[in-house]
């Protein structure tokens, strides 16, 4: 049984903290503000959903299980929120989105 | 197992370093509080690892908890203040 349950951490640990980093890569790489919030908002949620749900995994049925639910919860809900909130002051700043340039393909 | 959650902190302890270039050269003030907002939610995941790690899970929750909803807060009431027209006069 703990074999199972440690396996199943170690699959969600490392998958999370995978999601994890193609979300820093994207806020590095990408362009301008918007396509990076789109990166990191999502890819980062996802990552720390995963790793949270291997350490449930680990910890079995007690109450810090219950507590790190609430942490699991919490952040699927905040999150995303908070990635909304700033890209909408951001569009509302005046901050332009990135448009591919025509102009220089054809040249 | 203890071994595991020792490589997975170092792992994310490296990844934290990435977004910082974000934070140091954004263009705009967003790309910085975006990168700020990036560290903060991987802060959140060492805290827990950190926890496990020390063996004090029940304390090491409580102050992953009270660390998600400030990085929520902050990041909420500075796009708030952003979005304002006082902002875009200064």
């Amino acid at each position: 049984m703990t074999e199972i349950s440690y396996t199943l951490t170690i699959i969600f640990v490392v998958l999370g903290t995978f999601f994890m980093f193609i979300g820093s890569v994207g806020v590095v790489r990408l362009p301008d503000f918007f396509t990076r919030s789109h990166a990191t908002s999502k890819s980062d949620t996802l990552g720390i959903m995963l790793i949270v749900a291997g350490l449930m995994f680990f910890e079995g049925f007690s109450l810090n299980s219950l507590k790190l639910l609430i942490v699991f919860i919490f952040v699927a809900l905040a999150n995303p929120v908070g990635a909304h909130a700033l890209a909408r002051a951001a569009f509302k700043f005046g901050v332009k989105p990135w448009f591919k340039k025509k102009s220089e393909d054809k040249t | 197992m203890e071994l595991f959650f020792i490589y997975a902190a170092i792992v994310l302890t490296v990844i934290i370093i990435i977004p910082f270039y974000r934070v140091v050269k954004g263009p705009t003030v967003f790309d910085r509080l975006l990168g700020a907002g990036a560290i903060g939610t991987k802060t959140l995941v060492l805290i827990l690892l950190l926890g496990f790690l020390f063996g004090r899970l029940e304390m090491f929750i409580d102050i992953a908890l009270a660390y998600a909803v400030l990085n929520f807060i902050s990041t909420l009431i500075i796009a708030k203040y952003f979005s304002t027209d006082k902002a875009k006069n200064d």
